[in-house]
């Protein structure tokens, strides 16, 4: 593969990269493997100069895989990546830096109690002292804030700034140190929508000035919005790599998963019955003691599903470890079915009260990962006398009962005696989401049900809870996906700040309203006959 | 425990590369004294094992061996119990110590009994006053936060210094000036398994190898029914997991973490049996000779599990015993050289038992790499 004719130095074009200029970046062949798990197949992908070139595909696709490879986190057990035509061996993230390709991760890798203007100087300071470093940074920084739409206070401290500004201190930080080519991973997941389309804002502001911006995502729609090209990934290997502009969310999503998928979700009216959760001025702290649930109330009734909507950390964690009795409340009522929750109650005790739990972060919560799948199956009801004998665990019933769980939700593979940790992430969901439904809870808590599902699984999954709700249980389900909570939901809470800000019927929700009161901004009804007023700027 | 590597790796090809690069570094070490390495390993091998002459007669040479297997099988488990619920308890020495007070009161004011009454009362006070000992600890550890290996390891050292206290001002034989108290009655000793079991033809010789062997074989089925098939042991497993997992199932971490130290220092505490019942007949000081301290090393080389454990004992007391034929046949040998030799094993088993484990990791993906064709 490399006696291949010297590509000819193209200029760099300006907007969609001319056909004539070699590509930004070409991975060629790239393969690679993790003891028996094959993650990469033979990967080829040309990313055209000057373009946003999306990569979609279910968890356990490859992507990350395939970018830690490119970012020099993994080396390729094969193939070849060229950097503007030039053969490049990326074997560490500083040759990546020094080939001009930037990253910007998921959990973002900042020093919280340093300034804006500290992080982006880490690795770059320039000699022993930093007086000299510190200036040229701010001057290169105001001029780069200026040109993308990028302002940030360079003397506050990183730790203090919302989220959404954090990620541009690390896209400030990949462009100080000249990335031509910068890679996203899965930027969204932590912003409104009205944050993210400022951050598509500014990718498009950068890609207009020629540089290249690698996004990985799982959300089609965004794929949809901003994307110039996309490749789609399926078990290590590409499937496609097509203009965005000749193809839509229904081909990408069949593509993705290898056969046709249902978008949205199927369900009849939701009908309420009596009051089955009732939470009345309930306060929770978080493990520092700050206040991250404040005097909130609401009910939940039987034979609905109540959405809370809300950026991540917005206290809805808090709310859900309150009433799952993981964390105590500082004040406050909490009521099932009539009968009172002590405020010292654990798992333990609303588990006996019918109540079931989803967690949200599945791997280090739902699940524990080294442990074998029966054993994981009955977490949190051990102690079941089902499973119990007066000394001994009868191992043959707990095995058994795990398996005809894992039958009847499709868990793949069906082996009781595989360690959790082996599964992929939407198996193990689908492990966890058996164990709590099949105990027939009367509430079932479900927190982020299809965060990092793959798209089959999330079907399954969503079938599960409304097939549950129409048994007349309650479910209060906390997510982030708004087209979750749109499509799932009967009526929907939002959250800010730790208080609830408003309430919806899921019939009458949109995205933009929904944006609006995530973002605190109290959805006041325009009178009637004038546009909405101008809306204070996203935070 | 680890995925990265098949299971004969993880629980064969590693101890023994860990070994042997502890032997070879003693080897080194014997080279410098001036003696030849072969020779201190034929020397451990007849002490170990017996070579049949009258000196070393195989049976007694066996017995001594299990006599100190015993040691650290039930120190071992002591650590390995803890390891399960995350917690690395260092204070066996400690709990070792005062389980053999217990044993020991017992043996001395309970002697109107008869021997079959001082034998589960014997087993009683040693689990009580080892497992009261790790207790404290692991409640510290439990509700306060106070790391455990820092306070069992003070533990250690205020055992010591109680013992002392004990044997010098309150249990000394009227009239003696060594710090002991008198001799145990004859009902009141741990019978040696060639009283017990000479009439099968066993040739034991003079050998201390007592009935806390087979003890300390019921405390290895024991351990494995409490770890793996009780819902206390999964409770205590998922703790040591996953704590934040524990929580969401309604499993109290305070309570798992008291539990485990408890029942950890309750099996180091039967060290009191072996020494005190069934060696020395009498309390005195110093009766735990670093069986703490090596069921460390016992433990993460049996990893964690009774039957890698027993193996891990096995080799402990074979190098014990064999150390001391080592000391006394070979001149330069000291018996400090013997203890460098145990604590090289140790270091290498116990302090650096991860030291190979990355690289191997790698030859075992490699080859699945290269496969790809």
């Amino acid at each position: 593969m490399s006696i291949d004719a010297e590509p000819v130095p193209g200029t760099a074009a300006g907007g969609t990269g001319g056909a004539s200029a070699p590509p930004a970046i070409a991975l060629i062949g790239i393969d690679k493997r993790f003891g028996t798990v094959h993650a990469n197949r033979d990967v080829s992908v040309d990313i055209a100069r000057g373009t946003v070139h999306g990569i979609v595909g279910e968890n356990g696709a490859g992507k990350s895989t395939l970018m830690s490879i490119l970012y020099g986190f993994y080396q390729a057990d094969r193939g070849e990546i060229r950097v503007n035509g030039q053969p490049c061996r990326i074997g560490r993230p500083e040759d990546a830096l020094a080939a001009g390709i930037g990253m910007v991760h998921q959990h973002f890798m900042l020093v919280d109690p340093f300034t804006v203007l500290e992080n982006v100087l880490l690795g770059r300071e320039g000699g022993a002292r930093l007086s000299g470093g510190l200036a040229d940074a701010r001057a290169t920084l105001e001029r780069l804030a200026r040109e993308h739409a990028l302002e940030v206070d360079l003397d506050t401290p990183v730790g203090a700034l919302p989220v959404g500004l954090q990620q541009r201190v690390e896209i400030l930080k990949a462009l100080y140190r000249g990335a031509e080519i910068l890679i996203l991973d899965e930027p969204t997941g932590v912003l409104t929508p009205q944050e993210a389309d400022h951050l598509f804002h500014i990718l498009r502001s950068l890609r207009d000035q020629g540089r290249t911006i690698v996004l990985i995502t799982h959300k089609l729609r965004e794929i949809m919005a901003i994307t110039d090209a996309v490749t789609v990934m399926r078990r290590g290997a590409v499937v496609a790599t097509v203009p965005t502009a000749e193809t839509d969310r229904d081909a990408l999503a069949e593509l993705m998963v290898g056969r046709k998928v249902l978008l949205r979700v199927d369900k009849t009216p939701a009908k309420p019955g009596p009051v089955l959760l009732d939470v009345a001025g309930l306060s929770v702290a978080d493990g520092r003691g700050a206040a991250r649930v404040k005097e909130v109330s609401f009910q939940v009734r039987r034979g609905e599903i109540l959405a809370i909507a809300g950026v991540s950390g917005n206290g809805q964690s808090e709310l859900m470890a309150a009433i799952a009795g993981i964390r105590h409340p500082t004040a406050g009522r909490l009521a099932i079915a009539g009968r009172p929750i002590a405020r010292t109650a654990d798992a333990h005790d609303t588990r006996r009260l019918g109540i079931a739990h989803v967690p949200e972060d599945r791997q280090r919560e739902g699940l524990v990962t080294s442990f074998e799948a029966n054993e994981c199956a009955i977490l949190g009801y051990h102690d079941d006398p089902a499973y119990n004998g007066p000394v001994l665990m009868h191992h043959r019933a707990i095995v058994a009962d795990c398996v005809a769980k894992m039958q009847d939700y499709d868990v793949r593979p069906c082996n009781a005696h595989l360690p959790g940790g082996n599964f992929s992430g939407g198996n193990q969901q689908k492990l966890i989401v058996a164990r709590e439904i099949e105990r027939d809870p009367d509430l079932l808590i479900v927190g982020q049900p299809t965060r990092g599902v793959d798209i089959g699984a999330i079907e399954f999954i969503h079938q599960r809870l409304i097939a549950l709700r129409d048994r007349g249980k309650a479910i209060l389900l906390v997510s982030v996906e708004l087209d979750e909570v749109m499509s799932l939901a009967d009526r929907i809470l939002v959250m800010f700040d730790g208080r609830i800000v408003g309430e919806i019927a899921a019939a009458d929700a949109d995205e933009r309203t929904l944006g609006l009161m995530m973002a605190g901004i109290a959805p006041e009804a325009p009178p009637p006959g004038r546009p909405p007023a101008p809306l204070a700027k996203s935070a | 425990m680890n995925r990265d590597l098949p299971r004969w790796a993880d629980w064969g090809l590693i101890p023994a590369l860990n070994l042997a690069l502890a032997f070879a570094v003693s080897g080194l070490v014997m080279l410098a004294v001036g003696e030849s390495p072969l020779e201190a390993v034929y020397w451990i091998w007849v002490g170990a094992v017996g070579d049949g002459s009258a000196i070393y007669p195989h049976g007694e040479s066996i017995g001594q061996t299990l006599y100190f297997t015993t040691y650290f099988i039930f120190t071992g488990l002591a650590v390995a119990v803890a390891f399960h619920c995350g917690l690395f308890n260092i204070g066996g020495e400690g709990q070792a110590y005062i389980g053999g007070l217990g044993v020991g009161l017992v043996c001395l004011y309970l002697d109107f009994l008869p021997f079959i009454l001082i034998l589960p009362a014997a087993i009683l006070a040693g689990a009580l006053f080892g497992g009261a000992w790790a207790f404290v600890p692991g409640y510290l550890q439990a509700k306060r936060g106070s790391h455990i290996v820092i306070t069992t390891i003070m533990f250690n050292f205020i055992a010591s210094s109680l013992m002392i206290y004990l044997l010098v001002n309150v249990l000394i034989e009227p009239g003696q000036q060594s710090p002991a108290s008198r001799a145990f009655a004859e009902h009141a000793r741990m019978p040696t398994i060639q009283d017990a079991f000479g009439w099968t033809g066993i040739d034991l010789g003079l050998s201390d190898l007592n009935l806390s062997f087979l003890w300390a074989i019921a405390a290895c089925v024991f351990v494995w029914v409490f770890i793996w098939h009780t819902r206390w042991g999964y409770e205590i497993r998922t703790v040591g997991q996953n704590e934040r997992a524990a929580v969401y199932a309604g499993i109290s971490p305070a309570r798992n973490i008291i539990l485990a130290m408890v029942v950890s220092g309750a099996l180091a505490g039967f060290v009191g049996l072996n020494a005190v019942m069934g060696d020395h007949h009498r309390l005195l000081r110093d009766f735990v000779l670093g069986y703490g301290f090596a069921g460390i090393a016992v433990s993460l080389m049996g990893r964690n599990h009774p039957v890698g454990v027993v193996l891990a004992a096995l080799l402990f007391g074979a190098l014990y015993q064999g150390g001391f034929v080592l000391d006394v046949e070979m001149d330069n040998v000291t018996r400090e050289l013997v203890v460098v030799v145990q604590g090289l094993v140790i270091l290498f088993a116990g302090a650096l038992e991860h030291m190979f484990r990355p690289t191997i990791a790698r030859w075992f993906a490699r080859p699945a790499a290269a496969a790809v064709p």
